[in-house]
């Protein structure tokens, strides 16, 4: 291949075949300083920015959506050009014809698309209703083969959140290839490895695989007609920075017009974008001001991404989070740091456009990374709270250097892996359920073998611990069967085209489950342990509804081996018996503890625990251990949480951390001083991740009374941000229960 | 196995000593400041007997939070009327390359506290008044043994930080911090000097313990007036 664009670049095997990777590794400039390059908002930004937040309020007074286009099924060519401001946006794009307006996505599932736009006073058009008449969602096509038993496990939310009626997401499209190459260079390499493809023998999963590439082929042709659309000819590669942006843009906002994907994220851009800054600055045509100004007009159109889903979805969530995540930073494999000025610029925007949740800004941290820029991450992680970090050093070892997170803490190699994203199952439920031989003690379903209820004087650790293990191998084989179902049926009927047309042919695929409860777990199973644990039992069901605890026991968060490595083996365990079950695409197993802000629910959904908790108190969030039971001080906590091994977790391990700004030290300096030294601690001891919030308690409880006062008050809840005024009521509560740490 | 008794252990702190440190607080404290917000720690009886080895185990897990500047602070209650429990816990420290330091009264100097000097690489001096009237009448000991240890320290050459809580009408005036100043310069081991706002947090504590908090009335010290005091240092 050779293009003029591509003056200029370094030569290498990415001209030659698909590679983002090499052509970034041949061609980006590291950089070592601080932050005293950046420019602020120009007053072009500073304009485009009230505009957008007009609109906000406008969303916000229409009571979460501005408006709705019921006529159309969204996809890549659907709607009209729409605009924020045309003459003076830089980048553009939006997913409708309007901004912030919202489409329709039944291919998922009909009723999640009807009942959305009921809750908002809206009604999907008979012209849609009748389109889906005589077509199978995702959705339909799950529950025609879902088991009972599977049903059962779903009814009584010991697995929770499944991606069966809505799209699946965590698939993050190498968007970076539409600048790159152009789309006519991707169909063309598309259309030879149909071509190689077709050459074998015609067995169920070829055929199948060439199918997809069919409609791979399809949607890049429609991605070149959306951007026509737009006034732009994106079949040849990007020729300077701001068509780099463009192009990459255009192919996240065509995944976005086809697929709502529980998790939409962005990838790993900026260092690419980087390239041809860079490329343009010394060329003369390009100025700092101007740079930011273009990464500025990415983010912002970032942030007015909007998905419709209905409010119980959003209550689970807080607000309505795409999870659009971008990865910043991290180290090269060859020693040489992967942050450019524009890993700076990308973060910068949380100053030149104000705090915000989305993007998710995900630094991917080494002790290695420039001094400047660990101090440039720390200060704005004390002024905003917006910031995540992860374990770079921990992530290479399996994927490499050009992975990106898709939506909290999930690592993959651009464009050569995919997620099944697979939810989570209620790990504390599960011991409930144990105890109980089989009835769930909140919906009374039976489900899973049958026994005697455990109903002992004082639970016995051994004989707890043997009977969980059936449980646990039981329920093990369920959740396999179950993602493979649910899979199986979204790649039939909602397969993302646009996606997977941005990655491999010979993609690899990740199957991502996910535990809740792992602390409350832990600490009910220390307490059987190490203390005196009585079941009390109902008279009227014969179940176990509550424990007598007598004594004291130690709990997860101190640091303190006798339960951490009760908690560790809890993964390895789950981990170890999910690989028993083969998975549909020979998918490679993985496990993440993390429960984004749905802890509340799950804590609503479980009954009293061994550990102290009483029915439907929310647990911590993802691998957090128990607000308020940490005795020892922060980095006791966070050294058990960074027990947690990340062979057995690859999906990832979160952990959120508050801290009151005092207990960092006296100046803003020494504050951004010892969090790059917590940081740097947490990391080198193997943790995966942390988001950061440094506030008081009176601030949350101030925004809690006064939403009003506090409308961009941002918080860094589990692999996410949210904007706190936009959660639910219990879960602005449970935010304000977790622990604080503070100046000692 | 040396043993000694301490009061809690903290992961995390910022507040005494350079970068992050980990913080274990002594039980038992000869001395009875006015403003001490530890009035648990006073009793030589009391807080939870532990070896050396165990505090040292929690601490290594910590290392590598330290970064180039944090490190390990004996606080209190006195951690010098504990001596051989100290030495102990710095002679592992420093076989493991953490650093030390300790926050002292300063009231106590005997041999077995210059062998744990030795090893200490900062010391916080609380040095609480300028005058020996405050000193008798607020502290219950002489000034001259503080400023004693403090030329100790200074022969030695081991790093100080001299630390004072700013209360109203005691020492929140011009000429107390203008004498700390010229401490400083009479010292060359003085590498800082902090001044603290007084403050009534630990009025719960004594509540609690059914003591009377000998400065119940007097109000908490801003942040403003530290930093006009800071003025004259």
């Amino acid at each position: 291949m050779n293009f003029e664009q591509w003056n200029g670049f370094v030569d290498g095997e990415w001209r030659h075949i698909i590679d983002v990777r090499d052509f970034i590794q041949r061609n980006y400039t590291p950089y070592h300083g601080d932050d005293a390059f950046l420019s602020g908002a120009t007053e072009r930004t500073k304009n485009l920015t009230k505009k957008f937040y007009d609109l906000c309020e406008e969303e916000k007074k229409n009571g979460g959506v501005l408006d709705i286009d019921t006529e159309n099924v969204s996809s890549l060519c659907s709607y009209a050009p729409g605009y924020l401001d045309k003459e003076n946006e830089l980048i553009v794009g939006v997913q409708t014809d309007a901004p912030l307006k919202r489409g329709v996505h039944p291919f998922g599932g009909i009723r999640m698309a009807r009942d959305a736009c009921k809750a908002y006073g809206y009604e999907l058009s008979q012209k849609v209703e009748d389109y889906f008449k005589y077509r199978t969602t995702h959705n339909d096509g799950v529950f025609r083969i879902y088991t009972d038993e599977m049903r059962a496990a779903r009814h009584c939310a010991l697995l929770t959140g499944l991606p069966d009626a809505y799209g699946r997401g965590r698939i993050i499209g190498d968007y970076r290839r539409v600048a790159l190459y152009g789309i006519d260079a991707l169909i063309e390499k598309k259309k030879e490895d149909k071509r190689l493809l077709g050459l074998e023998n015609a067995t169920a999963e070829s055929m199948n695989l060439l199918e997809e590439l069919y409609k791979q082929i399809e949607f890049l042709g429609l991605l070149k007609e959306m951007g026509k659309m737009y006034g732009f000819d994106i079949s040849r590669p990007a020729s300077n920075a701001k068509e780099a942006i463009q192009w990459t843009y255009f192919g996240y906002l065509a995944a976005n017009k086809e697929q709502n994907g529980a998790a939409m994220s962005f990838g790993r851009t900026s260092t690419f974008f980087d390239i041809y800054i860079e490329r343009d600055i010394k060329a003369g045509i390009l100025t700092e001001e101007e740079a930011q100004e273009l990464i500025d007009d990415l983010v912002l159109k970032l942030r007015m991404c909007r998905h419709l889903r209905t409010p119980e979805y959003n209550e689970l969530f807080g607000g309505d989070p795409m999870w659009i995540t971008e990865s910043v930073g991290g180290m090269g494999e060859d020693n040489r740091t992967l942050v450019t000025k524009t890993s700076f610029r990308m973060l910068n925007t949380l100053r030149t456009l104000g705090p915000a949740p989305e993007p998710n800004l995900t630094v991917l941290w080494s002790y290695r990374l420039p001094d400047g820029f660990k101090k440039f991450c720390a200060k704005l992680s004390i002024e905003t709270d917006a910031i995540q970090y992860e374990n770079d050093d921990l992530m290479r070892n399996d994927y490499g250097d050009d992975y990106a997170i898709a939506c909290c803490v999930s690592a993959m190699k651009i464009g050569k892996q995919m997620q099944f994203f697979g939810a989570r199952t209620n790990l504390a439920k599960l011991l409930l359920l144990t105890l109980n031989g089989g009835v769930d003690n909140v919906f009374g379903t039976k489900v899973g073998p049958q026994m005697e209820v455990m109903n002992d004087e004082v639970l016995d650790y051994d004989k707890v611990m043997e009977r969980f293990r059936v449980y646990l191998s039981w329920l093990c084989r369920l959740y396999v069967n179950t993602m493979n179902t649910i899979h199986f049926m979204h790649d039939k009927y909602a397969y993302e085209r646009t996606q997977l047309a941005l990655h491999n042919t010979d993609v690899e695929r990740l199957m991502a489950f996910g535990i809740a409860g792992l602390s409350v777990i832990a600490d009910s199973l220390s307490a059987i342990k190490y203390a005196k644990v009585s079941p009390i039992i109902d008279e009227e069901t014969g179940l176990i509804v509550d424990f007598k605890v007598e004594g004291d026991f130690p709990k997860f968060g101190n640091d303190d081996d006798r339960v951490d490595l009760i908690s560790q083996n809890l993964i390895r365990d789950t981990i170890t018996e999910l690989r028993k079950t083969p998975t549909y695409r020979n998918a490679i197993h993985t496990l993440s503890v993390l429960t984004i802000t749905s802890n509340v629910v799950y804590g609503k959904k479980t009954g009293a625990t061994p550990d102290g908790r009483k029915k439907g108190e929310p647990f911590a969030p993802g691998a957090n251990p128990m607000h308020n039971r940490e005795v020892n001080g922060a980095l006791a906590s966070l050294n058990s949480v960074a027990k947690l091994s990340y062979c057995d977790a690859r999906d990832g391990i979160s952990n959120t951390f508050s801290i009151v700004p005092e207990a960092l030290g006296n100046s803003i300096d020494d504050r951004a001083e010892n969090l790059v030294s917590i940081l740097n601690g947490y990391f080198l001891n193997n943790a995966h991740h942390i988001n950061v919030n440094v506030l008081n308690r009176e601030t949350l409880l101030k925004a809690y009374e006064h939403p009003e006062d506090y409308p961009n008050l941002t918080i860094r809840v589990s692999g996410y941000a949210v904007n706190f005024c936009k959660l639910s009521r219990e879960q602005q509560k449970e935010v304000i229960m977790r622990t604080f740490h503070e100046a000692v | 196995m040396v043993t000694g008794r301490i009061h809690s252990f903290q992961s995390l702190g910022t507040a005494d000593g350079p970068g992050v440190r980990a913080v274990v607080f002594m039980q038992g404290c000869p001395l009875r400041c006015a403003c001490c917000h530890n009035p648990d720690t006073w009793n030589f009886k009391g807080g939870t007997e532990v070896t050396v080895e165990e505090i040292f185990s929690k601490i290594k897990r910590l290392k590598n939070y330290f970064g180039e500047d944090g490190g390990v602070t004996a606080s209190g209650g006195e951690p010098l009327m504990q001596p051989d429990f100290v030495l102990e816990l710095f002679k592992l420290c420093k076989a493991n390359g953490i650093s030390t330091a300790i926050d002292t009264s300063g009231s106590v100097l005997n041999d077995k506290i210059k062998e744990v000097l030795k090893l200490t690489d900062t010391v916080l001096l609380d040095y609480k008044y300028v005058t020996d009237e405050l000193y008798k009448s607020k502290v219950g000991t002489e000034k001259s043994k503080v400023d004693e240890f403090l030329s100790y320290l200074n022969s030695q050459n081991i790093k100080t930080w001299i630390r004072q809580v700013i209360i109203k009408d005691l020492n929140n005036n011009e000429n107390s911090v203008k004498t700390l100043k010229e401490l400083k310069e009479k010292y060359q081991c003085i590498e800082r000097i902090e001044l603290l706002p007084f403050r009534k947090l630990c009025i719960e504590k004594y509540e609690k313990l059914g003591i009377p908090f000998p400065l119940a009335e007097t109000p908490e010290t801003s942040k403003k007036e530290i930093e006009e005091l800071e003025k004259y240092l």
